[in-house]
């Protein structure tokens, strides 16, 4: 389609390259420098779609982000919903469809990059408006490290929609100067097309920025296409203008209805005649500027109607101009479709609506005033207030650190804003102790011009009969003064609730154009002031923040971090199939050709259980302890004893929280008097150093210890099995392996070609067992020593799955998945761990609670599937039939859970380890577990089923 | 039998880092003997016996005699040593600070480090780190024990140009934090084909 609604010349578009795209299937064109809203209303397009509940034809009723119109759909180049067509730059290939209120997600996946980046300044100015500019020069002049940002796609703010002059020349001559003189400062940071979203404390805000958008399919693809900001500044000037708002009358909805400053944006900005035939309807004189503008460049403007009694003081300049001025008369409604036609305009007295005609348009421009954007400051938790005068909510205080400047603090002349902008720097440099710079002109601004006062005017009367059913508050959400009547008539007062009744401000605009109007129609309502009304709370973001752009980089590889062993590489080779243990990667099992998991576990159980395995056990987390009362320390944390470990032992031991539940367990090595090395669960690592750090702190500060991890300063290899001596003899020679020298549960130090290594007799699968602690820079080295050395013994690497079924056939549990912090160390049959000795350890004190000795606690026990087929699935209820063979009615009791079961090589059945109450009393017993709509009959067993007399853990 | 062979977490890495321009270089550093240090009172004679006069500046690293002393904590140093095998540095350490109520921990394979040098490391850094890193706040001598990412690290500035960092992270992370440096410098790295 051609440009029939182009000027002849101006606007910052570039008239030479011409830019195709499609909205609803339609071919258009536009130019750089355009939004698909200029762009289509360039071709005469108002429409943009239909409204979500009554399906009205709606259009661009504002020309940035509080246009509650002009929602619409993107689709190429990549899908995305939800935006507006007034704030999406028009690119070459932009393929849009309006959207009735709700879009669509993307099906394919986002390939674009999107980042974030953290940046500190002394001044954030947000908004590069003249007050913005001015701040952001004054304190880049005194050589502060500042950050402008802007949400436009070029600096000039409020200039870019008019045709002010300063020093006697366009204004936006000046702006060119100051964005200019911000580049030379180093520590100037200057972003267009970035939206502060979000002012939180500390003086954190988060801006987003659209780097490429606007660039279409030719984005690079190596740049993010948005950027999170996270700006920590010392102070805060904000200075993001005001948006104009509408005045509610009936069916103020029609493509062709839009605010009189957009009309100007169109015009001077993009070089687009918004309309042929104009009526400009206003409580103010800004919109005179809108009717003066518009009726140079040739459009026909029918009347300006002036709700004002006396109307303006402007009046003498239209009425010369040829331009009708109707003081004291209102538009009470309009006629059109898909389009207004005719502005029905009455005279307007005391608030009562006279006899009125209709008068030809095809454009209606609105102006009810001006609502400051005052959301970072509210955001920031500054308090409001009214003012009756603008009929607007200003900033009613001052804030450390945060300072509102221009025309959102209600300053409304170009020379005002300037000075103001400037005064609120240097008032926020002193605060920081930074020095202005002598030099700090300002241009000069024409004299302001004192405006008539303005009328506040929220709404007028419905006179069609309708009661404000047509009347529209939300265009995006087609809620009307009838609902907000409807809300107050149903007892409602508070604005948040009324906000919530009608979803007024709850779409993508959030309330941008019809927040104020909703306080001031509500308080005419109930008859109170707009002060006590107030307002509904500003909440971030201030206008729409894609999940993409808040996931960043953080997504794919970098979503979570793989923490990996030293042997990750060796793993990979091997072809293990990894699980994921918390943030660890660690091999599950290690299928050979063929094999499945059950397979490979059977092949690597039966190896630890009848020649000698090794596992990869680093993950395990490892805590230096040292001090003199390291001992003490252990003792108070630990429910056994640890003080009479001996220097070169090794003791099991079981912490419990406060409430005496265990939370974690492990293995404890005596390095010296002063000394122990702490091994907890992989997962438990970082929580028991922080654990054990809090109560060294906190309670006992006169310790003399000190934890440290080491969990990555050695890795640990389990090598297991009956032959893991010949393996462990072979490898380390200097060590005498026999029984009667490294009994179990000792430990030795060794070296291995110098390198210090590390050995244990401890096991975790009831077989003979040594633990190989080395400096995992070597590894890979040690591993292979090991595997070479085990070769002849068909030494087998195993993974967790078979780790998990050895100890599962010893009735070791796992901290976490046998237990739920609920589980006490009795209840696992551990009350052995618990010393009756010490006067006190963390936990002590809940064993004597009588719920600690109902003998009917969850026990855990051992299950045997009576079928020798079925591997019970983990977390499966347990049940019991009557005496009589009958289940009982639903809900049929639990009796507890599965929590480990397996398939077991040695057993050559399935088992299974539960929780079961009182389960200790029940061994020898037949319960049921339902599996898969059937009862399988098991056999409670003691927990431990291989070995229960600990005849092989000496080999 | 031959001498055991060291290998490095990053060692799949080291062809990637060599392919960035010196704007954005990557470097891993050596293996080094690193002992964590715990002192609660710090004075001559614990300088004395650790040859080196433990930073008691929050968030500062000093030159030792062959490493570095980067404060941790009021009473937590890491203790660096490019001479000493890990076992020695500690057995030294532990010996100077035992008899002053301190302990000393063998830590060289928690953590390895990184160099990053050039004029747009800051950049880089900035995309995952929250702390000023600007060179008037950040020069050398600074540390930080921070997450860049989402991976904890002890980073120290070697310059007052801001051009110049080490990172020191966790082995497990090592490969993550790769990843993502070498992600983060990507828009600093790439050549448009024209």
């Amino acid at each position: 389609m051609t440009s029939t609604s182009r000027t002849a010349e101006g606007g910052r578009i570039d008239r030479a390259t011409t830019l195709e795209f499609t909205f609803d299937g339609q071919p258009f064109t536009g130019h750089p420098g355009d939004t698909l809203a200029s762009a289509l209303l360039a071709s005469g397009r108002h429409q943009i779609a239909t409204s979500i509940k009554l399906g009205r034809p709606r259009g661009v009723a504002a020309a940035w982000a509080e246009d509650p119109g002009s929602l619409v759909q993107i689709e190429e180049p990549f899908p995305e919903p939800m935006l507006l067509a007034t704030t999406v730059e028009l690119y070459d290939g932009l393929a849009a469809h309006g959207l009735p209120g709700q879009g669509r997600l993307a099906e394919v996946p986002d390939s674009a990059r999107y980042d974030a980046v953290h940046h500190h300044v002394d001044l954030l100015v947000v908004g590069a408006g003249p007050a913005g500019l001015a701040a952001a020069l004054t304190a880049a002049r005194a050589g502060a490290r500042v950050a402008v940002v802007d949400e436009q796609s070029e600096a000039g703010g409020s200039l870019l929609s008019g045709t002010e002059r300063l020093d006697g020349a366009p204004a936006l001559q000046w702006v060119a100067a100051a964005v200019a003189e911000l580049a030379e400062h180093p520590e100037v940071l200057h972003l267009q097309r970035t939206t502060a979203f979000g002012s939180y404390e500390d003086g954190f805000v988060l801006a987003l920025e659209r780097r490429t958008d606007h660039l279409g399919a030719t984005a690079p693809k190596h740049l993010a296409r948005q950027r999170v900001w996270r700006f920590r500044a010392r102070s805060i000037v904000v200075a993001t203008g005001a948006h104009e708002r509408p005045v509610v009358f009936t069916d103020n909805d029609r493509p062709g209805i839009m605010l009189a400053g957009a009309a100007r944006t169109f015009l001077h900005r993009y070089g687009v005649l918004p309309g042929r035939e104009a009526v400009v309807f206003t409580t103010n004189d800004s919109a005179y500027d809108a009717a003066l503008d518009l009726h140079r460049v040739g459009v026909c403007v029918q009347a300006v109607v002036d709700a004002r009694p006396e109307g303006s003081a402007r009046r003498e300049e239209c009425e010369r101009a040829g331009i009708r001025v109707l003081p004291g008369a209102v538009v009470t409604g309009t006629q059109g479709v898909d389009r207004v036609t005719h502005a029905l305009v009455a005279p307007f007295v005391d608030g009562e609506v006279g006899a009125g005609s209709a008068i030809a348009c095809d454009l209606l421009l609105v102006s009810g005033g001006w609502n400051p954007a005052v959301h970072l400051f509210s955001q920031a938790r500054g308090r409001l207030r009214y003012d009756e005068g603008l009929g607007a909510f200003l900033p009613g205080e001052e804030l450390d650190g945060l300072s509102v400047t221009g025309s959102a603090t209600g300053v409304s002349d170009l020379g005002g804003c300037l000075a103001h902008g400037q005064r609120v720097a240097r008032a926020a440099l002193a605060a920081l102790a930074i020095t202005p710079a002598g030099d700090d002109r300002l241009p000069a601004a024409p004299e302001a011009v004192v405006p008539t006062a303005p009328l506040v005017l929220w709404r007028v009367p419905d006179s069609s009969g309708a009661e404000g059913s047509t009347q529209f508050v939300d265009l995006q959400r087609d809620a009307t003064v009838a609902d907000i009547a409807r809300a107050v008539g149903a007892g409602l007062r508070s604005i948040e609730h009324i906000k919530r009744y009608t979803t007024i401000g709850t779409a993508h605009d959030q309330g941008k154009t019809s927040g104020v109007l909703t306080s001031g129609i509500t308080a005419e309502l109930l008859g109170i002031p707009v002060q006590d009304t107030g307002t509904t709370t500003f909440r971030p973001p201030y206008t729409p923040v894609a999940f993409a752009a808040l996931a960043g980089r953080d997504r794919g590889r970098l979503f979570d971090p793989e923490r990996v062993t030293a042997l990750h590489e060796w793993h990979v080779a091997a072809g293990a199939v990894f699980e994921d243990v918390g943030q660890w990667k660690r091999p599950r099992y290690y299928p050979q050709p063929g094999e499945d998991m059950e397979a490979a576990v059977l092949r690597e159980c039966a190896a630890a259980r009848t020649g000698v395995g090794i596992l990869d056990g680093s993950t395990l987390g490892k805590i230096d302890v040292q001090g003199p009362d390291a001992a003490v320390l252990l003792d108070r944390l630990y429910t056994n004893l640890i003080s009479s470990l001996k220097v070169g032992s090794v003791r099991y031991g079981v912490m419990c929280g406060v409430d005496g539940m265990v939370i974690d367990d492990g293995t404890v090595l005596r390095l010296a008097e002063d000394r122990f090395l702490v091994l907890t669960t992989t997962g438990g690592a970082a929580k028991i150093l922080d654990w054990m750090e809090e109560w060294v702190q906190t309670e006992w500060p006169d310790l003399r210890v000190h934890c440290t991890s080491v969990t990555e300063q050695w890795v640990t290899f389990p090598v297991v099995g009956p032959r893991s001596r010949d393996v462990i003899g072979a490898v380390f020679p200097d060590v005498d392996v026999s029984n009667e020298a490294f009994p179990f549960m000792t430990w030795r130090d060794t070296t291995l070609e110098g390198v210090p290594v590390r050995l244990a007799r401890i096991s975790f699968s009831g077989e003979l067992a040594f633990e190989v602690y080395v400096n995992p820079w070597y590894a890979v080295a040690v591993w292979e020593r090991l595997l070479e050395a085990g070769r002849p013994y068909g030494i087998t690497p195993y993974g967790t799955e078979t780790m998990h079924v050895l100890r599962a056939e010893k009735g070791y549990p796992i901290i976490g998945q046998d237990t739920d912090g609920t589980v006490t160390p009795q209840d696992l049959g551990m009350g052995w761990a618990v010393s009756k000795k010490k006067p006190d350890f963390v936990g002590k004190r809940s064993f004597a609670r009588p719920a600690n000795q109902d003998p009917l606690r969850k026990q855990l026990v051992g299950l045997l599937p009576t079928d020798r087929q079925t591997v019970l699935p983990e977390g499966s209820q347990i049940v019991e039939f009557f005496p009589d063979g009958q289940l009982p009615p639903p809900p049929v009791p639990m009796l507890g859970h599965v929590t480990s079961s397996y398939r077991s090589a040695e057993l050559a059945r399935p088992f299974a380890l539960a929780l079961v109450k009182g389960g200790r009393e029940r061994i020898g017993d037949t319960v049921h577990v339902p599996v898969n709509g059937t009862l399988v009959p098991v056999e409670v067993t003691g927990s431990v089923l291989v070995d229960p007399e600990g005849a092989r853990r000496d080999g | 039998m031959a001498e055991l062979l060291r290998t490095h977490p990053l060692e799949a890495w080291t062809t990637a880092f060599e392919r960035l321009p010196d704007t954005v270089g990557i470097a891993v550093e050596p293996f080094v003997a690193m002992a964590d240090v715990r002192l609660g009172t710090v004075d001559s004679e614990a300088g004395t016996r650790l040859g080196v006069d433990l930073p008691t500046e929050a968030n500062t690293w000093v030159p030792a005699e062959a490493g570095r002393a980067v404060w941790l904590g009021p009473d937590e140093w890491l203790l660096s040593s490019t001479t000493e095998a890990p076992e020695e540095l500690e057995a030294r350490v532990r010996a100077a600070v035992l008899p002053l109520g301190g302990s000393a921990t063998d830590v060289s394979a928690q953590r390895i480090g990184l160099r990053l040098t050039g004029a747009r490391v800051r950049d880089v850094l900035a995309k995952g780190c929250s702390v000023d890193l600007h060179p008037r706040v950040f020069g050398r001598g600074s540390s930080a024990q921070t997450t860049l990412g989402q991976a904890g690290v002890v980073l120290l500035s070697l310059s007052d140009t801001g051009e110049d960092h080490v990172v020191l992270v966790r082995s497990s992370f090592a490969g993550y934090l790769a990843d993502w440096l070498l992600d983060a410098a990507l828009e600093f790295t790439h050549t448009p084909t024209r």
